[in-house]
């Protein structure tokens, strides 16, 4: 493939618009370590507003309640949509198959904020059949998170199937293999980049979600998002802006070292002399 | 296994989505249908006209905001494209790391420097400019839609225009089609899995977004998510919530439904 040069033009164009997607994120962070709490007059600096937050009790249970959120929902949501994938590539029946992944697409193209409030009326619905007040909470959040992710989860593994020599798995039973050997020897190695790229975004996409979760948490059960909209409902102080500084590196180191993990996983699935291409 | 055995394993699957996924639809439907009594009614249905501005405001704005995606992201996926293969990545993590921080905060930020008191207006009038007034006006809603889907645009367009075949282009322009034929005929064809694709996915979040419109719109620009937003988390009918959002899913399912008969069917989505 030839390659042209990029022109000055494009350049410019390229520059410009990498300043304007980062200029809203720098100036948050310049202004965290401001020592007023302007947001638009720089008067010396200071680190009392990290200080801050790392007093506020509430901010830092919804840390730790996102983060159990994110593990849970992403270890349920891999093993079960793992599972799910072996099923619906495997299964014969063409009108099951489909109508499977019909309903996977579905929350894919919906509108988050129809799944949202959703799944909030049937948990709703549900508490008033059990004549139960107040049913919104850690187990609704848990279940939302996991049925959003698992369609990800199960199409990142699916083409993996495709891509995958079917005759291998027969051929290790023919050797001599239990079913169950021949799959976590034969088959599970090679869809394995698929299940580490799809709990890798079940995972983050937890982490990040706001609108789902708004719709089905109670007041007992708060996760950053839903912490930072109603923090920025009222007027903000500049600990807020810390908090999206602390978050942004912590996503970057994160993305750095997944990328990492994951370069070496496809690496392994490739084989000893499987050799880096550009995807 | 036997086909019996695989059909086992979809079981749990196939029950977990008929519970969460497609029961949440019927009982949205079943609301959007019913009284506070809980009767068959379509009051709900018909209140829907008083929201007739709201709806086609939602949808003017999601359409302005993907156009500008669009016409932003082309020229920069293509620039991508033509860089070294190191370059690209670089590039590709850069777009991406704006996304993994949570769209509030994106939103917020803007609103920041919006403001009239914000840092945009500091520095016109320091430098003996007059302010502008930037933040509540339309114009801030549709900027806040871009920013934050812009990334949604750029990287599906990446992916097709990175499997384009360049020869294609030279192959056009031997035969003497000038840059915008090239453009009309070559590589729009070309890339068009892309741009369906980036299309549905900025327009869906924009038009049923409630954050960008409250907080860069000051609540003068109430867009459908705001209108379901308000229905359940502060006026409680959710009869009317419903039925609005029956509304917004079913315009949306009619979108995707006419993109991908537009688009070939056999190529699929590129996401």
């Amino acid at each position: 493939m030839t390659r042209r040069k990029t022109s000055l033009l494009e350049k410019a164009y390229l520059t410009l618009f990498m300043i304007l997607l980062y200029a809203p994120i720098v100036v948050l962070m310049v202004f965290s370590f401001n020592s007023s709490n302007s947001t638009s007059v720089m008067s010396g600096f200071s680190l009392k507003w990290y200080a801050e937050l790392f007093r506020d009790g509430a901010t830092i249970a919804a840390f730790r309640n996102t983060v159990v959120l994110a593990v849970v929902s992403a270890a349920f949501s891999t093993v079960f949509g793992l599972f799910s994938a072996i099923g619906i590539n495997y299964t014969r029946s063409r009108w099951y198959k489909s109508s499977l992944l019909t309903t996977t697409n579905i929350p894919m193209m919906n509108p988050d904020i129809v799944t949202g409030i959703s799944m909030m009326l049937l948990f709703v619905f549900a508490g008033t059949l059990m004549r139960r007040q107040g049913v919104l909470g850690f187990g609704t959040m848990l279940i939302a998170h996991i049925t959003f992710q698992l369609p990800y989860v199960i199409l990142n593994i699916l083409p993996r199937f495709r891509a995958m020599d079917g005759y291998l798995t027969e051929a290790a039973q023919d050797l001599g293999c239990t079913p169950s050997q021949a799959f976590f020897k034969v088959t599970l190695p090679q869809i394995r980049p698929g299940v580490i790229a799809g709990a890798i975004m079940a995972f983050t996409l937890s982490l990040d979600d706001f609108v789902i979760s708004y719709f089905v948490s109670g007041p007992e059960f708060q996760t950053l998002p839903i912490r930072i909209y109603s923090m920025t409902k009222k007027r903000v102080t500049p600990d807020m802006y810390a908090l999206s500084t602390l978050i942004f590196l912590v996503m970057l180191l994160l993305l750095i070292a997944l990328n990492v993990i994951q370069n070496r996983a496809e690496n392994g699935g490739r084989g000893k002399s499987g050799k880096q291409v550009e995807p | 296994m036997n086909n019996r055995s695989y059909n086992a394993i979809t079981a749990p699957y196939g029950l977990w989505m008929a519970v969460f996924i497609l029961a949440p639809l019927v009982i949205v439907a079943y609301y959007a249908l019913t009284d506070a009594a809980g009767h068959f009614s379509l009051q709900h249905i018909t209140q829907l006209s008083l929201y007739t501005d709201t709806i086609l405001r939602s949808v003017w704005f999601g359409v302005v905001a993907t156009v500008l995606c669009l016409v932003t992201a082309y020229p920069l996926a293509y620039i991508f494209s033509k860089t070294k293969a190191g370059t690209q990545t670089v590039l590709v993590m850069l777009i991406m790391i704006p996304m993994w921080m949570n769209f509030i905060l994106r939103t917020y930020a803007i609103m920041v420097l919006f403001e009239d008191t914000g840092i945009i207006n500091n520095a016109l009038r320091s430098l003996g400019m007059d302010p502008l007034h930037l933040i509540n006006t339309s114009g801030a809603v549709i900027f806040g839609m871009v920013y934050n889907y812009v990334p949604f645009m750029i990287l599906p367009l990446y992916t097709t225009m990175t499997k384009l075949d360049r020869r294609y282009i030279e192959a056009g322009r031997d035969l003497g089609a000038n840059g915008f034929r090239i453009f009309k005929d070559v590589m729009i064809p070309l890339t068009k899995p892309g741009i369906i694709s980036g299309v549905t996915m900025v327009f869906v979040p924009s038009v049923s977004t409630f954050y960008i419109s409250q907080k860069l719109g000051g609540g003068r620009y109430t867009l459908i998510g705001d209108v379901i937003e308000m229905q359940f988390q502060t006026a409680y009918n959710y009869h009317l919530g419903a039925s609005i959002s029956l509304l917004l899913m079913i315009f949306i399912l009619l979108c995707l439904w006419v993109m991908n008969r537009f688009g070939d069917a056999e190529e699929g989505m590129v996401v």
